[in-house]
């Protein structure tokens, strides 16, 4: 170990697998003194005014509290969900995709701010008049009943914190070249919420539900109605109808005034706008879970209902939109999540998956929550592939892209869970790689 | 009471231990349910389901419905033999309905969809898609016999309604395998 990489207070010795992986504990004893110089008493001023050399918010006011605060004027223009430009005559036909997506390169935490939690819908957002709109319970009931945003704001509610993950999110990793998107093309349709709603079970018993249900249906209000059928055990289980997001009403774009929340579930289970549940004994066959939301396997056969996701992670920072400057410590962070429950592991390597050493988790770990975990990397200025892999409470294991391909081919589309690699160069760039 | 009653019977059938206690916390809460009205519900509830429930009333046919599609339709969607790249990219109606020994086939209606009672049920409630429900239920017959047809689903002179369409199998309907509730072992990643 050289003089000029020794760091105040670390020993960068206690490696814990090859290529410069460190002991994750280190970051946890010992902060990283700041090598600022501490500003020394100068000579008297004279008449000079004290405030000399002070910037401008030092000796000025400041402006107003806002209604609804904003964030600083310097975050947005870096700080965004990129929306894709769209060809012109898509726009004349007023159509996008509908999509945008969270910059995880840019956060930290396990709460997505409401403005950057990621949004899909097929038919865009409606703007919903809450006083014009309610859900009604009805089919294999014995009281269909109706209920209004106030009259669900009267419940008990509960707050729990959980993910929403896009069943289409990090499809581009199954094509057969390694796309070069920034991780937010990739990865970024997956937010964390404290969502806030009434447990779909309380409003079940109040209607009386029959013995044989074995399905609920559940529609939105939007232009598409779009409709899925979710599993009795799911919906008497921690399915919810969420009506507010990190303690505020949710947003148009998830859903406003109410939504279906069905944790851990592929997103697109969580009907926003939601407007009817059908309590069935059969599934309705949506378009939404036959035409899509399938998985094509290599004999043919698509796989339908692929409800409760796997576990997975990503690697966070670094990647594929920063760089290494130089050489010595650096911080691999990230997001693990399975939809079964808790996290209980995740390992990182930074030789492609020959050594893996263990990272520390953030706690408090939620079931069905992003749980954020880092590792401490002494990089020496040479090539280098970072991966993670997560495990949760059940012994599930994050399988390699490799594992995940031999057993359902590239054609499945939704659902890609697998490993995935940023390879480092020895220059310090970082790309999305197949390793 | 009664219907308490049920309830019991029902969660003990599940495996879902909590919803006991689920109820227990709930008997101490008041409700705010309203009845819901049959007006209620037919404005929210559009579900069709494959065996036919909920079809409406009305007819329609293939030739009435190639009419529509290009009025209604053609400004998004390509008709059988045009090939607009955008008109693609937005929603490919038509295509391959063989799909054997072609791994990544076209997921198109003929080719994919595994139920006749999905095509209405969907066109019905989301297209054309800047104006759903603008059309009549007969409409939305003839649209769905003309996509069926020209996906070689149904002959030219067919006659779709609340009777017939539910008996049109599709092509690819042995296609899907449930992995509800559990993945089938032959799919399952292998670590
Ligand atoms: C303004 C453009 C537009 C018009 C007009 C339009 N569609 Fe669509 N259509 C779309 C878009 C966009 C989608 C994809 C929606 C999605 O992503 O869920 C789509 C999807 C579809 C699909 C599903 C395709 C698949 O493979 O999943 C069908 C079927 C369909 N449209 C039929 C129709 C019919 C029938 C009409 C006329 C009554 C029509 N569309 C009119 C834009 C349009």
């Amino acid at each position: 170990m050289s003089k000029d990489k020794k760091l105040p207070g670390i020993d960068t010795t206690d490696h814990v697998a090859k290529g410069g992986l460190l002991n994750r504990r280190l970051f946890l004893t010992s902060s990283i003194a700041s090598t600022a110089a501490l500003a020394t008493a100068s000579a008297a001023y004279g008449e000079d005014i004290i405030g000399e050399g002070q910037d401008d918010w030092t000796i000025y006011p400041g402006t107003d509290a806002l209604e609804y605060s904003d964030r600083s004027r310097f975050e947005v223009e870096n700080v965004k969900r990129f929306i894709p430009n769209f060809p012109q005559k898509f726009l004349d036909l007023r159509l996008t995709k509908y999509v945008a997506r969270t910059p995880l390169d840019h956060l930290l935490g396990t709460i997505t701010p409401n403005g950057l939690h990621f949004e899909r819908s097929h038919q865009g957002i409606p703007d919903i008049d809450p006083d014009k709109h309610f859900l009604v319970i009805h089919g294999m009931v014995k009281n269909p009943l109706k209920y209004d945003i106030d009259a669900l704001e009267n419940y008990t509610t509960v707050s729990r914190h959980h993910y929403l993950e896009c069943s289409g999110n990090s499809q581009v990793l199954f094509q057969e070249t390694p796309t070069d998107q920034p991780i937010q093309q990739i990865h970024g349709l997956v937010s964390g919420t404290e969502w806030t709603g009434v447990l779909l079970s309380t409003l079940l018993d109040e209607c009386g539900i029959s013995p044989d249900a074995k399905w609920i249906i559940a529609e939105g209000a939007d232009n598409g109605m779009m409709t899925r059928s979710i599993p009795i055990d799911k919906a008497l289980d921690d399915t919810m109808i969420a009506i507010r997001q990190n303690g505020e009403r949710i947003r148009p774009s998830q859903g406003y005034p109410m939504r279906l929340y069905t944790p851990g579930y592929e997103g697109n289970t969580s009907v926003k706008w939601l407007r009817s549940l059908y309590v069935s004994d059969r599934p309705v066959m949506s378009a939404q879970e036959t035409a899509k939301y399938t998985d094509m396997m290599p004999d043919n056969k698509a796989l339908q209902f692929s409800l409760e996701q796997d576990v997975k992670s990503i690697i966070t920072r670094p990647s594929n939109t920063m760089s290494l400057k130089k050489k010595g410590l650096y911080e691999i962070t990230g997001l693990a999540w399975s939809g079964k429950g808790k996290i209980s592991r995740v390992e990182v390597s930074v030789d492609g998956g020959q050594t893996w050493g263990d990272a520390a988790l953030e706690g408090p770990i939620h079931t069905k929550m992003l749980t954020r975990f880092r590792i401490p990397w002494m990089w020496e200025g040479g090539s280098a592939i970072l991966q993670s892999r997560a495990y949760d409470e059940f012994g599930r294991i994050q399988p390699t892209r490799k594992e995940l391909i031999d057993a359902r081919g590239r054609n499945a589309f939704y659902h890609f869970h697998a490993v995935q690699s940023w390879g480092v160069s020895p220059n310090g760039e970082i790309k999305n790689v197949y390793a | 009471m009664s219907m308490r009653k049920t309830l019991i019977i029902a969660s003990l059938l599940l495996p879902t231990q909590h919803l006991l206690f689920s109820q227990l916390a709930n008997a101490q809460q008041s409700r705010f349910g309203e009845p819901a009205t049959q007006k209620d519900i037919d404005k929210s509830f559009w579900s069709v389901f494959p065996d036919g429930e909920f079809l409406p009333e009305g007819e329609g046919n293939v030739a009435t419905g190639r009419v529509l599609f290009k009025e209604q339709c053609n400004i998004c969607h390509n008709m059988p033999g045009e090939s607009d790249p955008v008109k693609d990219d937005i929603g490919k109606l038509f295509g391959v309905t063989d799909k054997k020994g072609k791994p990544n086939v076209e997921q198109t209606i003929g080719s994919y969809w595994p139920y006749s009672s999905t095509v209405f049920n969907y066109i019905r409630r989301a297209m054309p898609l800047l104006a759903p429900m603008s059309l009549t239920n007969s409409d939305y017959y003839s649209l769905t016999a003309y996509l069926l047809h020209e996906n070689g689903v149904i002959p030219e002179d067919a006659v779709m309604n609340k009777d017939t369409l539910p008996k049109v199998e599709m092509p690819n309907k042995d296609g899907f395998i449930m992995a509800y509730p559990k993945v089938p072992e032959q799919y399952e990643v292998k670590r």
